[in-house]
């Protein structure tokens, strides 16, 4: 079947649907990760997107029941240059193409991939149109066009859960890394309270490994009921759109600042610099691929990390004698993590429990529940 | 010449005269000659180096290294290795060493064991049982090595593989012969950054030397889950073996069925496939190790491509790289072509596309052995459209037959047998070669074929 990407700067490419027959609108982003499609796809924080993937060979080990980084795939729609719907890997369960299918997901294949991507870093993230209904161009582009704005889009609130849940699932795989906890810790429990802005499964997994009884919330959920459960900790989870539209976020954000330990990944850790009074900013193609060299500026290590985020925060924006930088993208110069300097609180921008990438940065999980456990000790003293 | 521009003197041995190494104007002072101790002795007298960086010459730099630093000759001139020490690359080349440090790191290895007897490599054939591979220690590209399939193969491969062995040492091992091979190519600074630089995966299975098989970069059939895990063996080998800075290659057998991963040994040092690894991803893993051996860190390089990012990232591709190694049997008249733990190519061609497909027509082509490809070029031994028809399932069975051992030209024979009607999994019982690489060649032949049918 027939099926075009057609962009907003009147570029239309045309190449074959490997996925469901559909019509859907989406901001084309690019992925330079090699593995890890089956995760880039579950992922949340690619909600309203069309991703494109740079790596050309896609589906050849088909999918799993257990590389989900959420129930079912998240993204608006899917680019590659060459799909195979025929796998081999010892865990595949079926191909990539009748899942996609089955989630009623759009995906084409077969067009210049490296042209795309090269588009858009030229150009910048662009609005598109996936169809294999429509396929007149100047229709599509205009349709592109009519299509919403990243900037100012809330979807946390799209892909959030609707009510409170309870998480005590570990990687029941035998890929599950051992948490790096001090001896003393072992055994501890800590109860966490995780905002969901479009959580991955990884990070919940990885808090729960590090001993986290995990209370998820809605992103709306108020924070004095948040303070009411009087948790040990405060996760912010990634998610997907533009932070300064979750204004409430920020303002729940606010009122748990100073009052409990906060750990924040990606979007959380957008919101988290806007709450202590920083700005965000739009990349012009953002950070999408597991190869990405992030510098911690306290130990001089280089971390490979896992990324993918549209927006960051402007380190310049944030007051230097409250807010330490600790983490900096060796590619740009952007921001990839800062610390509070009285408060119990860090956060970074990239994605320490990987899922798919490297699993450089797992100590941040070690790193918060020593944050908690100092916390807890001070307040017990 | 990197090492030259940092403004160091160096003295470079190289016993190849051939090679643009030995160049004048790569280094201050080029020797012509044998990599043996009593050479690089007597260059060490007259030269006083401060340093010796034995890292970049193969594995016969390795060896000399070794021979040098047990017979007390760096002692004596008071000069150390540097990139990797003694105990590191003794670590990593002894087999015994290296499979107790992958023990202490919680890494598989094959089931096998160390003999210095043909009587001891009885006791431990019973134990391991057939078919069991036979590794002379310390010997270059495995020479002296081979696999037996019978209790007379055995005899024969120890009692070789004894005298091959300058230890008089072997190793008889597990066979992991059918599984899936990979290599991880991997770079570690004095500040122990650790970078890897890029994934191979083996079209032909593990039982055909590395050098004698197709390889493809990156790998193909890994998730992210298992891949994480092999890189994550490769930061902790590539750090209990010690090799200090520079580029090693740590090679990996996973088991098609059930995932199970086993490190099957690390070369400390550059080697083939860091070359292949460099022009596959453009990180240039020879002059890096140089800078990194004399100190630098990964994040004080810059990237040779991007020119505004640092060494330090992990290059990604958006292409797919075929090597293909280059035989040429017919110059050795009488030696067997089949291919096993001894390598046998003289050399190799590789490419890249922007599909598998299209890099291995294209590595094919560039072999210059008169081939355009994988067939339709009016080259092939076996024309099968000529064929008639009843004599096809004679035909099919006898192409099947030859593919039972790995030979050269098998990658072409897979063509004629799906000509032939063979499936892909009639051929993968056969070679082993991972269905996806199968699938990808039928898909070639079948193009052909409906190319042809337009034609007619």
């Amino acid at each position: 079947m027939i099926a075009k990407l057609a962009l907003e700067n009147g570029m239309v490419f045309t190449g074959e649907s490997f996925g469901a027959p559909a019509e859907i609108a989406g901001e084309v982003v690019f992925n330079t990760s090699i593995t890890g499609y089956q995760e880039i796809l579950t992922d949340p924080s690619y909600a309203g997107q069309i991703v494109t993937m740079t790596y050309p060979l896609i589906g050849n080990y088909g999918i799993n029941s257990q590389d989900l980084e959420s129930v079912r795939p998240q993204v608006a729609g899917f680019v590659v240059k060459e799909y195979f719907d025929f796998y081999s890997n010892f865990r595949a369960t079926g191909s990539l193409g009748e899942w996609l299918v089955q989630h009623n997901i759009a995906a084409i294949q077969g067009i210049d991939t490296r042209m795309l991507t090269k588009m858009i870093r030229t150009v910048g993230a662009m609005r598109g149109v996936i169809s294999t209904a429509d396929l007149d161009d100047a229709d599509l582009v205009a349709k592109a066009r009519r299509s919403p704005m990243m900037t100012g889009l809330d979807l946390a609130k799209v892909v959030t859960t609707s009510t409170p849940y309870r998480w005590d699932d570990v990687d029941p795989t035998t890929f599950a890394l051992k948490p790096n906890l001090k001896p003393t810790m072992n055994g501890r429990r800590w109860n966490v309270v995780v905002y969901d802005y479009g959580v991955k499964h990884n990070i919940l997994r990885r808090l729960t490994s590090y001993g986290c009884d995990l209370t998820v919330v809605p992103a709306s959920f108020h924070a004095e009921r948040v303070l009411e459960m009087n948790p040990d900790g405060i996760f912010l989870s990634n998610g997907p759109g533009d932070p300064a539209a979750v204004r409430y976020g920020i303002q729940n954000i606010k009122r748990l600042v100073g009052k409990k330990p906060i750990f924040g990944i990606c979007l959380g850790h957008q919101l988290l610099g806007l709450a202590l009074g920083g700005k965000t900013f739009k990349l012009k193609f953002g950070h999408r691929g597991a190869n990405h060299p992030v510098k911690n500026l306290r130990t001089n290590e280089i971390e490979i990390t896992s990324q993918n985020h549209g927006f960051a925060v402007d380190p310049d924006s944030l007051d230097p004698t409250k807010v330490e930088i600790t983490h900096v993208n060796l590619n740009d110069g952007t921001n990839e993590g800062f610390s509070h300097r009285e408060l119990p609180i860090f956060s970074v921008q990239y994605h320490p429990e990987a899922s798919p990438g490297p699993h450089d940065s797992d100590y941040l999980f070690a790193q918060f529940v020593e944050l908690m456990d100092r916390q807890h000790s001070d307040v017990s003293k | 010449m990197v090492l030259k521009d940092e403004g160091y003197r160096v003295v470079l041995v190289n016993s190849n005269p051939a090679t643009i190494m030995t160049d004048p104007n790569l280094a201050d002072a080029t020797y012509v000659e044998p990599i043996t101790p009593f050479f690089i002795e007597k260059i060490i007298a007259k030269e006083r180096p401060s340093v010796i960086l034995p890292t970049m010459g193969g594995q016969t730099a390795l060896n000399a290294a070794v021979a040098l630093a047990e017979s007390g000759i760096l002692d004596k001139y008071s000069v150390p290795l540097i990139g990797a020490k003694l105990e590191a690359i003794k670590k990593a080349e002894d087999r015994e060493l290296f499979q107790e440090a992958m023990r202490h790191v919680g890494l598989e290895t094959p089931r096998g064991r160390f003999v210095h007897s043909l009587e001891e490599a009885l006791r431990a054939a019973e134990e391991i049982g057939l078919p069991i591979i036979i590794r002379p220690s310390f010997t270059l590209g495995g020479t002296g090595g081979g696999t037996a399939y019978n209790m007379e193969e055995f005899r024969e491969e120890v009692e070789h593989g004894l005298r091959s062995s300058p230890i008089r040492q072997v190793l008889v091992e597990e066979s992991v012969i059918g599984w899936k091979e990979y290599e991880l190519e991997v770079m570690r600074d004095l500040k122990d950054n650790v970078v890897v630089i890029c994934s191979i995966e083996n079209f032909d299975p593990m039982g055909v030397h590395t050098g004698d098989s197709i390889t493809v970069a990156p790998a193909q059939t890994l998730t992210d889950k298992e891949y994480q895990i092999m890189r994550d063996a490769a930061k902790k080998i590539i750090r209990e073996i010690g090799v200090e800075t520079g580029g090693s290659n740590i090679q990996f057998a996973v088991h098609p069925e059930t995932g199970r991963m086993i490190v099957i040994e690390m070369n400390p040092r550059v080697s083939r496939s860091s070359a292949l690894a460099s022009k596959a991803t453009g990180f240039p893993i020879a002059k890096i190790a140089a800078k990194l051996a004399v100190g630098y860190t990964l994040d004080e390089i810059p990237n040779d491509i991007t020119k505004e990012t640092p060494a330090s990232f992990e290059p990604t591709i958006d292409y797919c790289v075929v090597k293909i190694p280059r035989w040429d049997f017919e110059k050795f008249k009488g030696v067997d072509d089949t291919l096993g733990v001894q390598m046998k190519s003289v050399g190799e061609a590789m490419a890249i596309g922007r599909t598998f497909k299209e890099a291995l027509q294209k590595a094919l082509r560039s072999l210059e052995q008169g081939r355009f490809g994988l067939g339709a070029d009016g080259k092939d031994v076996l024309d099968v459209r000529s064929l008639a028809p009843n004599k096809r399932e004679e035909w099919k069975k006898r192409v099947l037959d030859r593919m039972k051992m790995p030979k050269p030209d098998n990658v072409f024979y897979l063509r004629y047998a799906f000509q032939l009607g063979a499936t892909i999994e009639e051929l993968y019982g056969i070679t082993r070669i991972d269905p996806w690489f199968l699938h990808n060649i039928k898909q070639i032949a079948d193009l052909e074929e409906e190319l042809i049918s337009h034609g007619a």
